[in-house]
């Protein structure tokens, strides 16, 4: 009985949405074709190479790590737009530059941090403009690093409150067009007052030299992790079971939860919806400020289209995840990261944005509620 | 009353009373501004006068003419069908690269298909249609927000596969490991990668006045005119390019697209802004009117790019910045969507008032104050302008990054827009989808029964 519904709807599928299968059919291809080029093989039909060749397993891993590292912060950030997208209904442009708002101000602090806690020869002008090179890392300054994560989220939330008070607020029943167009217009002017204090350059902020590093073995070879990946990694985990349990947990995330899914009941049962919209900006503005903080601190420098560049890929976590999903945004944004580095593997790396948009724009087309089914933040 | 009424009361009744005395009008303003700006800039400076404002006034005409172009051609989407596309820069590269490869000879680096220009620019304009009609399929089924992300991320798309090196052609030895020439059945061509590509004219117009082995009739008068006033022949050439695309394809366009608007056609775009599922129901298949006028809408914007970027002699991938869709999304909010006469006066605002106006000022600013207090002292960064505590110093910084705080002022201005004025400033005037006049409500005295 079971086994014929399923039989049915796989033939339904079939018969109605060829390019879904399409779709399936090319990531079947290209999941066989790794697990060939991973075991060194190669099919030949009549000379012409089918799939394999030969990629090494440490290879892959790397790819895989770098996909998570990078889909870790896409996710984290992912997690404040798919809560506005789903509470205030429409699509914040300005997100990408909260993520550069928090990069900024998180490494303003720090290198404040550093200073007074480190022999540094740099005048205090460059220290101040984040402009000396190359200062912190976890090891030499680890209190800079911790003031810094904080001060990434407390400041990038005073902006993105400050923002919603003179520009959202006043316009909260205006529709998804108008606000998107203003998101746009706080996205540049934003950036370009962070460009007016700190400038255009590109900086080198993290100290490489002496953090410690492991290689990981892998089959043949070996994976490197270093410090400052493993703390990224262990506060954005951190971070996304924080959310969890804010969501699960308390009265208010129950009540974001509520308004995500059905506004007017919300307001009907007595949601106090003004602190629920507070709460979602509080909550994604540091989310996206931390996770701008942390990408730095994972790459090493800084510059004032960070989070911009970030936006479009955070855009296909949050959709690939469904919109209005937490947990579909942190998914969709791992999946995101991974996809665009394990293209690698076929494709030059000029490509691997594209890989990613494609994906975004494909999954908007063919199943707009997300991979995860549309399941709501319950 | 808001600041967009009352400078709309202050305009006077003249200009007002048809559309091309008010965008004569708005004309005449800017210059007389600029004009004098420039002119004021030259006696400082102590340069040409002459010289310094046609210079400025065939700048501001070209930006003018440039930005009207595409905000008519983004109105054709956005203003009468309600398709929210910001994709725009996308498909200016598609027309700008298109041509320029159809045009390039093959033999050059990267190679092209050799075509005359004029074939080159039709045969850019089909392909940017085709590429349009294919971004129109997402149009098809998702909400207005979807499409934005959908078309800003296929622009970004484009401009990612322009920049690539894979497809540059600019290693054209097919033993060379980088070999990156595309071959499609026997065809080579490349895209230049992040190199940029050569477009196959720069100075369009000097043709008017040159030629291969000297000046033409009109070119002895106008230069010698030119060079009696103490003009170059560069601002010469750029002043017409900018009068051509002003006088002629910015006419041409209104015209096309207003036909387009008061055309079944037209009515149809409007209906599916209004209510899809209205129109729908009347019978009307709107995906079919999406496709077109994507393809439509997306072919004028490849003029555009053509006649804008294209008319430099080079181009490279990072001119087509998600940033270029967002100015002509604002020239077309400044000035009203769903007017034509409004994309026009916005193209027109956006460019000399948002866009130039911020540096206009910068240089006058700096010019008074060297008059006043000789030269601005200028700073090398915030903080070294931040602890001088001189208020010239700080002046000199901001004078210094004004194109920094342009983006500051245009980002205030849209959410200024949205929140007070989402209409823009013709925005009165947004056609609607009926083919009488709403508005007019007399009553025909013929036939039918009075109510006594």
């Amino acid at each position: 009985m079971v086994l014929s519904d399923t039989y049915s709807d796989a033939r339904r599928t079939l018969v109605e949405r060829p390019a879904v299968v399409l779709l399936g059919l090319v990531i079947g291809y290209l999941l066989v074709d790794l697990a060939a080029k991973l075991a060194g093989t190669t099919v030949d039909v009549a000379g012409v190479q089918l799939l394999g060749g030969s990629t090494a397993v440490s290879q892959v891993a790397r790819y895989v790590l770098d996909g998570l590292i990078v889909g870790l912060v896409i996710g984290l950030a992912g997690v404040g737009l798919s809560m506005t997208y789903s509470i205030l209904s429409f699509a914040n442009f300005a997100h990408g530059d909260y993520i550069t708002t928090g990069a900024f101000s998180g490494w303003f602090a720090a290198y404040l941090v550093a200073f007074v806690t480190l022999n540094v020869d740099a005048p205090f002008g460059n220290v101040f403009l984040v402009n000396a090179p190359s200062l912190v890392s976890v090891v030499n300054a680890p209190l800079a690093v911790l003031i810094g994560l904080v001060a990434s989220g407390v400041l990038t939330v005073a902006v993105v409150l400050f923002l919603d008070r003179i520009v959202y607020k006043p316009m909260r029943d205006k529709g998804g067009i108008p606000l998107l167009i203003a998101s746009i217009g706080v996205a540049l002017a934003l950036r370009y007052a962070i460009v007016f204090v700190f400038g255009t350059g590109t900086r080198g902020v993290t100290e490489t030299g002496s953090i410690p590093s492991v290689d990981i073995p892998v089959v043949d070879g070996y994976v490197p992790l270093n410090a400052h990946e493993v703390t990224l990694i262990v506060a954005a985990v951190s971070l996304m079971f924080g959310v969890h349990f804010l969501l699960q947990r308390t009265k208010l995330g129950k009540a974001m939860r509520a308004m995500a899914d059905n506004k007017d009941l919300a307001q009907v049962t007595g949601i106090p919806t003004e602190r629920v919209v507070r709460t979602t900006w509080i909550i994604g503005g540091g989310l996206a400020g931390i996770a701008g903080f942390l990408i730095v601190l994972e790459r090493g420098t800084l510059n004032y289209n960070i989070g911009w560049r970030l936006l479009l890929l955070i855009f296909s976590g949050v959709i690939l995840g469904g919109i209005g999903s937490v947990y579909g945004a942190i998914g969709g944004g791992i999946v995101i990261g991974i996809a665009s580095r394990l293209s690698l593997v076929w494709i030059p790396s000029d490509f691997a944005r594209v890989v990613a948009f494609a994906v975004m724009i494909l999954v908007l087309l063919y199943r707009p509620s997300g991979l995860f089914g549309g399941v709501k933040t319950a | 009353m808001s600041l967009g009424d009352r400078a709309w009361a202050a305009v006077p009744a003249y200009f007002k009373a048809n559309d091309v005395r008010l965008v004569a009008g708005l004309l005449l303003g800017t210059y007389v501004l600029y004009g004098v700006s420039s002119a004021f800039l030259a006696a400082v400076n102590n340069a040409s006068m002459a010289n310094a404002v046609i210079n400025e006034i065939a700048s501001i005409t070209f930006l003018i003419a440039v930005y009207a172009l595409l905000a008519l051609a983004l109105n054709l989407h956005w203003g009468y069908t309600g398709l929210f596309n910001i994709g725009i820069a996308g498909f200016m590269a598609v027309g700008v690269y298109a041509m320029s490869i159809l045009a390039a000879s093959p033999t050059a680096s990267p190679p092209g298909l050799g075509l005359p220009v004029p074939v080159a620019v039709v045969g850019a304009l089909l392909i940017t249609a085709v590429v349009g009609g294919l971004a129109a399929l997402p149009a098809l089924q998702l909400d207005a927000d979807y499409l934005a992300i959908v078309t800003v991320g296929l622009s970004e798309i484009i401009r990612l596969v322009l920049n690539a090196s894979y497809f540059a052609g600019t290693v054209t030895d097919p033993e060379a490991s980088g070999y990156n020439v595309v071959d499609v059945f026997g065809i080579t061509f490349g895209t230049g990668g992040g190199q940029g590509i050569s477009t196959p004219s720069s100075g369009p117009a000097r043709a008017i006045y040159e030629t291969e082995t000297g000046l033409t009739p009109i070119g002895e008068v106008v230069y010698g005119a030119a060079d009696a006033a103490g003009v170059g022949t560069s601002v010469v050439t750029d002043g017409t390019y900018a009068l051509v695309l002003l006088l002629g394809f910015v006419t041409a366009y209104y015209v096309l697209l207003s036909r387009i608007g008061n055309s079944p056609f037209g009515r149809v775009l409007k209906a599916i802004r209004e209510d899809e599922l209205v129109a729908r129901s009347l019978g009307k298949d709107t995906r079919l009117f999406k496709i077109k006028v994507f393809m439509v809408g997306c072919a004028l914007m490849g003029l555009g790019g053509i006649l804008w970027q294209g008319s430099y002699g080079y181009v490279n991938p990072n001119t087509f910045r998600p940033i270029v869709t967002f100015y002509i999304f604002t020239a077309l909010i400044v000035g009203g969507a769903g007017s034509n006469t409004g994309s026009v006066v916005g193209g027109a605002v956006f460019a000399a008032f948002l866009l130039e106006g911020p540096r206009q000022v910068a240089g006058l600013v700096t010019a008074v104050s060297q008059l006043l207090f000789g030269s601005l002292p200028s700073a090398p960064n915030f903080y070294a302008a931040m602890v001088s505590l001189d208020p010239l110093t700080w002046l000199g910084y901001l004078v210094d990054s004004v194109a920094y705080l342009k983006f500051v002022f245009l980002g205030a201005v849209l959410v200024y827009l949205m929140q007070n004025r989402p209409d823009g400033i013709m925005g009165h005037r947004k056609e609607t989808a009926a083919s009488v006049d709403l508005s007019d409500r007399t009553v025909r005295g013929n036939g039918g029964e009075s109510d006594e």
